[in-house]
């Protein structure tokens, strides 16, 4: 046999191996994936996407205004933690959603993050998540769904069979744990001493712990969403956004692991990486104002991001309330003007192809569908 | 009714932790003395469960087996037995735990755990890990609710002390054994080895500089010798306490000054049984066990009266136990005793309402923050004070732990589950920083790491 004969083969060989599995499947149904990342804790959207044209925006703000945003648009500025978005905007495989909120309108993390994960309109109204209802509505060959924490989160659970992957070690706890462990010991004489010890210890080296950990999650991730007849919805967790005080160095952490989680999504999916939507979200926004110990309370409405190979990216959708006195809720907090459910389904039902209103139906019962958001995703 | 801080005190300091299941005690006296009643030495948790007979057959047979086999078939013997030790050690722990969660007399599970740890054995060596389970079922268990002298004999004559200790190899010097190995091999002198003699001195019984010395630790090793497992070829019974007579000294023995002209095996055990009689070992008994429920160093009166009891019953535990009871400083409503690892856990599990233990295993997580289960590295077994266990890094652990285990909580409430595990006396401050948390996970694990919880 002659070398370049040989080679051939080989090429041909190892090239069908690679294919095959790829290829029976996309000819049957679809090869769409979608991960929700749900932001515990209310994320501050205010300081994530920036209104850096507001005048209130600096007033509000005070010592917490970002100065440096990453322009988008004439309005809005992206953190500057934000490295990998900014890249996927320009791209235009990311986008922004801004001034948005789950039909929740009161202000208890517990509950809140019931409406948005069950996809009722009041809190322990349904016991089954909307993730889980848009799993039941996929092929069955196709209706498997994971969730990448040791037990499956609320928005997941429900009739659809869905699987759950957490490593073993005990993962790193938040800054954001640390925090109100460092509050729960400051009265405790013996524990208040030990813990600060341990804090001296740890602030060496907990910024890139922390960003290591979410690039693993989201390879991880990654790995079961690539795989020929691996899952096509994955839910991941994150916490500790919720930033009383400290929040310029914690919320500039935070997005940088959020960033990174999802830089390692899109590497670790390769070309899959164009049939994706992923979507993070949070129970409700922070207080247009900066409160006295450098924070934001909890607020109302906030932003929500989509990035993705499969995502109509390159833009900020937003109807902007503003932030005038007058314009924020109850004087205090931004407005809702775009509803999370109704983003939440055109999405979902846009990646998979499903008629919107159906979906509207099917996950947020209560909810109203809103023809105003639409090419979320490309068909 | 009883106030809140009786309640609080009977569960999670007398008892294990807890449960959101259980109904708060009417009168927490009586429902800490009415489980000695309720007591179950060998409950259904248990039923699959070897005992260290089979296991230790099992292990000698192995060995045997690759006795006369090349090395590298010897070395591969060796391994799949510490393998086999290792995984059933695992699984003991998971029991142990699921023993501890099931209960429904967890101030008597919690004394089980006291006196494992006072009979401390060390599962390094693989026969020793093989029946560490074992050694706490057959040996403590049956006698928690007895006589001190009996659950003594049951430790010091259970195959996992003797290997633990050395002392299947002690061979009196004089022994029929020495004169033959003597003729055998004149330069090799078989001996005896005096750790268990110390560490039951020191240890199980009189405690340290209790008065006596180096001779009566020399000679009570002596009076030992002959205490053994049986030989491997001996089928079935090297898993279990025989006395080899061809292996003890022969002679009297004098121990602190009383001579114990007893042969063979009654020698040792009419020592054993002086020793459990001793003044000094009612006072270290009644501090170690005044520590544990009171405070690291702990009141004089209490430690007397402790004494007393014990001394006046002959040692019936559970006349010391109702002594404690009585005691009012046991009932001070300010928790003075930082959790250890094992505790801590235990409480966190019960807490959550889990009677299975899942994933991370037991003894992994137990790893992880600093106290593998049966594994104290020293026959002093842990430590009883929170120098041991309040540190740094310790805490972080904790706190990473107390994440991992919030995670699988599920839907459970913080706020509901904090009123409910505390019978209402948390303190205000662990209450306000659970109500602020941002999720019920955070909320659960700052439950489990509040300075109210971390302490009974």
């Amino acid at each position: 046999m002659k070398r370049r004969q040989f080679l051939t083969l080989a090429g041909a060989g190892l090239g069908s191996m690679l294919i095959a599995p790829r290829i029976v499947f996309a000819n049957v149904e679809t090869d769409r994936r979608f991960v929700f990342i749900i932001q515990r804790g209310a994320a501050d959207g205010l300081n994530t996407i920036i209104p850096y044209a507001e005048p209130a925006y600096r007033t509000l703000r005070g010592p917490l205004a970002i100065d440096n945003p990453i322009k988008l648009d004439g309005t809005f500025g992206l953190h500057p933690s934000l490295t990998g978005l900014r890249k996927l905007h320009q791209d235009k495989q990311a986008l922004f959603v801004h001034a948005v909120a789950s039909p929740y309108r009161e202000r208890s993390h517990f509950d809140g993050q019931n409406v948005l994960e069950s996809g009722g309109t009041s809190p322990y109204e349904r016991k089954d998540g909307w993730l889980n209802r848009l799993v039941g509505m996929l092929p069955k060959s196709r209706g498997e769904a994971i969730a990448f924490a040791p037990t499956i989160p609320l928005a997941l659970r429900g009739q659809a069979d869905v699987t759950s992957y957490a490593p073993s070690a005990l993962p790193e706890a938040p800054d954001d744990l640390m925090m109100r462990v460092g509050k729960l010991y400051d009265a405790d004489e013996q524990l208040h001493a030990l813990w600060s010890s341990a804090m001296e210890t740890r602030a060496l080296g907990a910024v890139n712990a922390q960003r290591k950990d979410a690039a693993s999650v989201g390879r991880t991730a990654a790995g079961f969403l690539s795989k020929a007849d691996g899952p096509r919805v994955a839910m991941i967790e994150t916490s500790g956004w919720d930033t009383h005080s400290g929040q310029q160095g914690r919320l500039a952490n935070q997005l940088r692991a959020l960033d990174a989680l999802i830089d390692a999504l899109h590497v670790g999916l390769g070309d899959d990486w164009n049939d994706t939507t992923v979507l993070a979200a949070t129970e409700f926004g922070r207080t247009a104002a900066v409160n006295g110990t450098g924070g934001t309370d909890h607020g109302t409405a906030s932003a929500a991001m989509l990035a993705g190979g499969a995502v109509n990216g390159g833009r900020v959708l937003a109807d902007w309330p503003g932030l005038s006195t007058s314009a924020l809720h109850q004087g205090r907090d931004l407005a809702p003007t775009l509803d999370l459910d109704a983003l939440i389904a055109v999405t979902a039902a846009e990646t998979f192809g499903f008629d919107p209103e159906e979906t509207m139906r099917t996950l947020f019962a209560g909810g109203r569908f809103d023809p105003a958001i639409s090419d979320i995703v490309r068909k | 009714m009883a106030r809140p801080s009786e309640v609080a005190v009977a569960l999670n300091r007398f008892g294990l932790g807890a449960r959101p299941d259980d109904e708060a005690p009417a009168d927490p006296k009586s429902w800490l003395v009415a489980q000695f009643e309720n007591y179950d030495a060998n409950p259904a948790v248990f039923s699959g469960a070897q005992d260290s007979a089979t296991l230790g057959a099992g292990y000698a047979e192995a060995m045997l087996e690759a006795k006369d086999a090349d090395r590298a078939a010897k070395m591969a013997a060796r391994k799949t037995a510490r393998q086999k030790a290792q995984a059933l050690y695992r699984d003991e722990v998971d029991t142990r735990a699921r023993a501890a969660l099931e209960t429904s007399t967890p101030f008597v599970e919690r004394l089980v755990h006291f006196w494992s740890n006072h009979f401390a054995i060390s599962a390094e060596k693989p026969q020793v890990t093989l029946i560490a389970g074992a050694f706490e079922r057959e040996a403590i268990r049956p006698h928690v609710l007895g006589h001190f002298e009996d659950m003594l004999l049951a430790a010091e004559r259970h195959p996992a002390m003797l290997f633990y200790l050395d002392q299947v190899r002690s061979i009196g010097p004089n022994s029929r054994f020495a004169s033959r190995a003597a003729k055998r091999i004149a330069k090799r002198k078989p001996g005896i080895n005096e750790n268990l003699a110390r560490e039951i001195m020191e240890l199980h019984t009189l405690g340290v500089r209790s008065g006596y010395s180096q001779t009566d630790v020399t000679e009570f090793a002596l009076a030992l010798t002959g205490f053994s497992t049986g030989r491997a070829q001996e089928r079935g019974q090297a898993g279990a306490f025989t006395f080899r007579p061809g292996l003890h000294e022969p002679g009297e023995r004098t121990i602190m000054g009383k001579t114990y002209h007893q042969s063979g095996e009654k020698q040792a055990l009419a020592v054993l049984s002086d020793l459990a009689a001793a003044e000094a070992t009612a006072t270290h008994i009644a501090t170690k066990l005044a520590r544990h429920f009171i405070a690291d160093e702990p009141p004089a009166a209490v430690v007397t009266r402790l004494a007393e009891a014990f001394r006046r019953s002959k040692g019936d535990l559970v006349a010391v136990y109702r002594a404690l009871i009585d005691s009012p400083e046991a009932w001070q409503p300010a928790a003075a005793k930082f959790k250890t690892p094992w505790e801590w856990t235990i409480s966190a599990l019960r807490g959550l309402g889990r009677s299975d233990i899942g994933k991370p295993r037991l003894a992994q997580l137990l790893n992880q923050i600093g106290q593998p289960v049966w594994r104290p590295r020293s026959p002093a077994g842990y430590d009883d004070v929170a120098g041991s266990w309040a540190a740094p890094d310790a805490l972080v652990r904790r706190v990473e732990a107390a994440q991992r285990l919030a995670a699988q909580s599920g839907d459970i409430d913080p706020r509901d589950l904090a009123r409910k595990l505390f019978a209402g006396s948390l303190s205000e401050l662990t209450v306000a920083e659970i109500d602020r948390a941002e999720s019920r996970r955070t909320g659960i694990a700052l439950l489990l790491v509040s300075p109210d919880f971390q302490r009974r």
